[in-house]
C-alpha cells in the first residue's frame, strides 16, 4: 500500500511540475503547482508528518496559491508570447545543463543515502504528531518562533508600503 | 504474514531532487515574472520534502520545524514579492522579465 501510494503521488507531483514549467499561461502554471503541493501533502502523510501535511494544504495550497491566482487575475496576465530571438547558447545548453544538475544531485543522494539503507514504513514513524511539534516549537525553538512573528509583521508593513498609490 | 513492500528513503530524496531541478529549469526558461516566482515556490517545496524525509531518518522533529519555518518565510516572501510585482506592473505595464531591463524609467 505504501509503495503504491508513493508511486502514484510521486508520479503525479513530477507530472504536475513538468506541466507547470511547460505551460505558457500563468493560470495553468498556478493550477499545476497546486497539484504538486497536494501530492506533496500526501507524501508528507506517508512520511508520518500529519501536521506538516495539513499546514502544506492550508498555507501553501490555500493561502499562497490563492494570492498568486488573485494577482494573476488582477493583472490580467495572458499567455507568454513566443520568443522573438533566443540566444544559441541558451537553446542548446539549457536542457543538458538542467539534466546535469539533476544527475549531480542524484549522484550525491546515492552516495550519502544508499538505497535499502533506510526504508520508510507508514506505521514506523516515531515523531511528527502536532503534540511533538508544539512542544519543540515552544521550548527548543522558542526564539526562532518569536523572530518569525517579527518577520511576518515586517512583511505586512512592506506589502502595505509597496501597495500605496503614489509609488 | 509477509511485510508489505516499503519505499526506500532514497526514492523520496530523488523526487525532491527532480522537483528542485524542474524549479531551477523553469526559473531560467520562463519569461513571465509571476511564473518565475512560482518556480521559486516549487524549489522551496522540494527542499521541504527533503527536510521531512531526513527527519524521518533521524527520528527527530527538527526537520518538521525547519519545514514550518520555510513555510512562514515563503508566505511572507509571497506577500512582499507579489506587492513588488504589482508595483512594477503599474509603472511599466508589462510582466515579461526581458522588458524590465532598465533601473530607471
Amino acid at each position: 500500500m505504501d509503495a503504491l501510494l508513493f508511486a502514484l503521488f510521486a508520479a503525479l507531483a513530477v507530472l504536475c511540475a513538468i506541466s507547470m514549467v511547460m505551460q505558457r499561461h500563468p493560470v495553468s502554471s498556478a493550477l499545476s503547482l497546486i497539484g504538486v503541493m497536494g501530492s506533496l501533502a500526501i507524501l508528507y502523510l506517508l512520511l508520518g508528518a500529519p501536521f506538516i501535511a495539513a499546514a502544506q494544504m492550508i498555507v501553501y495550497a490555500g493561502a499562497i496559491m490563492v494570492l498568486f491566482l488573485f494577482v494573476i487575475m488582477l493583472l490580467n496576465a495572458g499567455a507568454e508570447p513566443k520568443p522573438i530571438r533566443q540566444s544559441i547558447l541558451a537553446r542548446f545548453l539549457g536542457l543538458p545543463l538542467g539534466i546535469a544538475l539533476l544527475g549531480m544531485l542524484g549522484y550525491l543522494i546515492q552516495r550519502t543515502v544508499p538505497p535499502d539503507s533506510v526504508l520508510v514504513r507508514f506505521a514506523d514513524a516515531k515523531v511528527g504528531s502536532p503534540q511533538d511539534i508544539g512542544r519543540a516549537l515552544f521550548t527548543q525553538y522558542l526564539l526562532p518562533f518569536e523572530v518569525t512573528s517579527v518577520l511576518v509583521l515586517i512583511a505586512i508593513l512592506g506589502a502595505v508600503v509597496l501597495a500605496r498609490k503614489e509609488l | 504474514m509477509p511485510t508489505p513492500p516499503a519505499v526506500p528513503l532514497t526514492a523520496y530524496l530523488v523526487v525532491s531532487a527532480i522537483l528542485f531541478s524542474l524549479g531551477a529549469i523553469g526559473f531560467v526558461i520562463r519569461k513571465n515574472v509571476i511564473t518565475m516566482f512560482m518556480c521559486i515556490e516549487l524549489m522551496l517545496n522540494a527542499v521541504n520534502l527533503s527536510f521531512v524525509a531526513f527527519s524521518y531518518k533521524h527520528g527527530t522533529v527538527d526537520g518538521h520545524l525547519f519545514t514550518f519555518f520555510v513555510m512562514v518565510v515563503a508566505a511572507a516572501e509571497a506577500a512582499v514579492g507579489l506587492a513588488i510585482i504589482l508595483t512594477v506592473f503599474k509603472n511599466r505595464n508589462t510582466l515579461m522579465a526581458d522588458d524590465i531591463d532598465s533601473m530607471k524609467l
